[in-house]
């Protein structure tokens, strides 16, 4: 495919997973990722795959456990509120070993919340989440063009670590309309799954458990997932920086709080202010080396979230003491404009 | 555990050899075969106390795989219960789930891979109370899958707390003076709640107490098989099945209560078949 479309973030987001082979998706219905699940609906009739309007949140990433461990791509997505409900499956996801993509659009919270844009599941998503020693990889795509790009990676990063990947966006990227560019360059990777649930026809059988009774089999399988973790955090880093090299200030933001981060370093370079910008793609693992880097020389970092301070947390332990940080927030599904972050800067001046 | 060798009593290749390759054992002896391990029943010493149902249950299943030749197809999920380490004594392909997520399990396995046999096997905490959203939807879509339930009244693995199918009046942990109907609610016919939706094709209600009712249990473990290999669609045998543990009994007078008590609240037979 070479064309150039009009989508959404939401639409984004499954036509990159589309691309990417997947051909399950299970879901249930919440605002601001609904456009995502007709979508599907719609993309996996016309592809041969199968869409299942799930009971619950809770059904929907079992089902997509049961594809998985049958050696299918699988998705499945929602927004704050039903990607809590999620956890009890993304844990045993990990714990078998899995590979599949997940996708919040998150919305303002805590509870019910409102239906608005938020950065609140951060360390839901970045932390863990579920119980459970875990780490997931974690992209931040800050566009539809991101969206495709980043979902379709995410299905090659599952297969290659046996691994949830996430995705992390917001109502606000899954909702806006923009331009995109279809044209995928980079092959989707195929490995076998020799582990899978396909019958065990001239095999011995496969079991997909994560259930370790025995002395010290399950700190040992611990052991392993956290060397894999280990080597997702050596080699998955992205991250998009801007002026780095001249800048006083640094302000650090991902997603569509980066755009906004992003417009705000422009006004504030147009009167002569030595200002950069940080943009995390993968929040797990987070960009600490590039952050290492250049906490000796600049003098201030701004981190800029829809949260009340989360991804800061990060930044601090990765500044460790060596420039200051400061934080802007904004919560409950409102959005930081670029005047207040750059009235902000001018602040730290 | 006993490990198979062949007739000179010596393994020509041990290394390959697992207690996952299944040969009945009276074949080794060389004699003619009246009755034998199923070969999808592995050859190892399970955790089931002395009475308990369960291991006529999987056997029974694992006999009816290998009568249909389909343990190379066949794949089974576990659940959180008792039967927890079930996959330890299957040999055929088998996924965990979360506690009553299994029929979600199932249905993302046999909705890619229709080719294949799929079946859930769940306890009555599994499947009546966590997992009643799963297995109500699951059977309302009609998956064309099997699902064996197995209800003793009681959470085993927990240490015998109250289940939604405990009789009125019995005592568990967590109903020490025994259920009450006023305070816990009333025992729930899962069946009979299934009967009602049109996507359930075949629901029957079975015992393991005596020998001519693992017999009865048997013909209707293979028919649910039959429906999912002729695509019939979804469904599901109740197994009522002792629990000498934790109902303080012997495993006789566990056998009789199912006779006596059990199998008067919930009765036997064919529940709904078309």
């Amino acid at each position: 495919m070479s064309y150039k479309a009009l989508m959404c973030g939401n639409e984004a987001c499954g036509e990159g997973a589309v691309l990417a082979g997947c051909r399950f998706y299970a879901g249930y219905p919440i605002t601001p990722q609904n456009e995502l699940t007709a979508y599907m609906a719609k993309r996996m009739n016309e592809t041969g795959g199968i869409f299942i309007q799930a009971e619950s949140e809770l059904a929907a990433i079992s089902m997509v456990f049961g594809a998985a461990a049958a050696g299918f791509r699988a998705m499945t997505s929602s927004s704050s509120p039903g990607i809590s409900l999620k956890q009890e499956g993304i844990s045993y996801l990990v714990g078998c070993e899995l590979p599949c993509v997940i996708v919040n659009m998150q919305r303002g919270g805590p509870g019910l919340g409102n239906i608005a844009p938020s950065q609140a599941d951060y360390f839901q998503a970045v932390k863990g989440g579920g119980h459970g020693d875990y780490k997931l990889i974690v992209l931040a795509p800050s566009s539809a063009q991101e969206f495709l790009e980043y979902t379709y990676l995410a299905f090659d990063l599952a297969d290659k670590y046996r691994n949830p990947a996430f995705i992390l966006g917001d109502g606000l990227l899954g909702q806006m309309m923009e331009p995109l560019n279809l044209n995928l360059k980079a092959p989707v990777t195929n490995l076998p799954k020799p582990w899978s649930l396909t019958g065990c026809r001239g095999r011995k059988p496969n079991i997909i458990r994560s259930l370790l009774l025995g002395e010290g089999v399950l700190e040992e399988h611990n052991k392993r997932l956290q060397e894999k973790f280990r080597r997702m955090k050596d080699t998955e880093v992205r991250a998009e920086t801007f002026n780095l090299k001249d800048s006083d200030i640094v302000l650090v933001a991902y997603g569509s709080v980066a755009r906004i981060a992003k417009a705000s370093m422009g006004m504030a370079r147009a009167k002569g202010l030595k200002v950069g910008l940080l943009r995390p793609i993968t929040l797990w693992p987070f960009p600490d080396k590039v952050i290492e880097e250049i906490s000796g020389r600049v003098k201030k970092f701004l981190v800029v979230e829809m949260s009340a301070g989360q991804m800061v947390e990060d930044v601090r332990l990765a500044v460790n003491g060596k420039a200051e940080v400061d934080f802007y927030g904004r919560m409950g599904g409102s959005i930081p404009t670029e005047d207040e972050i750059f009235e902000r800067i001018e602040a730290l001046i | 555990m006993k490990k198979r060798r062949n007739k000179t009593g010596k393994s020509k290749d041990s290394k390959k050899q697992s207690v996952r390759q299944h040969v009945p054992v009276a074949e080794e002896q060389g004699s003619d075969v009246i009755f034998s391990r199923p070969q999808s029943l592995t050859d190892v010493e399970n955790h089931y106390c002395a009475g308990c149902g369960h291991g006529i249950i999987h056997r029974l299943i694992c006999e009816t795989i290998d009568e249909f030749g389909i343990r190379e197809k066949v794949i089974g999920i576990a659940p959180v219960g008792c039967a927890v380490l079930a996959y330890d004594y299957w040999g055929f392909d088998v996924a965990e789930a979360a506690h009553g997520r299994t029929p979600a399990v199932a249905t993302g396995i046999k909705r890619v891979r229709p080719e294949n046999i799929v079946f859930t096997y769940q306890g009555d905490g599994d499947l009546a109370a966590i997992g009643t959203a799963e297995i109500v939807h699951a059977a309302n879509r009609g998956e064309n899958i099997t699902v064996i339930f197995v209800n003793n009244g009681v959470y085993g693995m927990t240490g015998g707390q109250m289940a939604p199918t405990t009789l009125a009046g019995q005592r568990t942990t967590t109903t020490l003076s025994g259920r009450s109907l006023r305070r816990e609610g009333y025992p729930i016919k899962m069946l009979e709640m299934l009967a009602v939706l049109p996507g359930t094709k075949y629901l029957e209600r079975v015992s393991v107490h005596s020998a001519q009712e693992v017999l009865r249990a048997k013909r209707a473990i293979k028919k649910a098989f039959k429906m999912q290999i002729d695509n019939k669609g979804f469904s599901i045998v109740e197994v009522l099945s002792m629990c000498p543990t934790y109902w303080n009994m012997t495993p006789i007078q566990a056998a009789d209560r199912i006779k006596n008590e059990v199998a008067t609240f919930y009765p036997l037979g064919v529940i709904k078949s078309c």
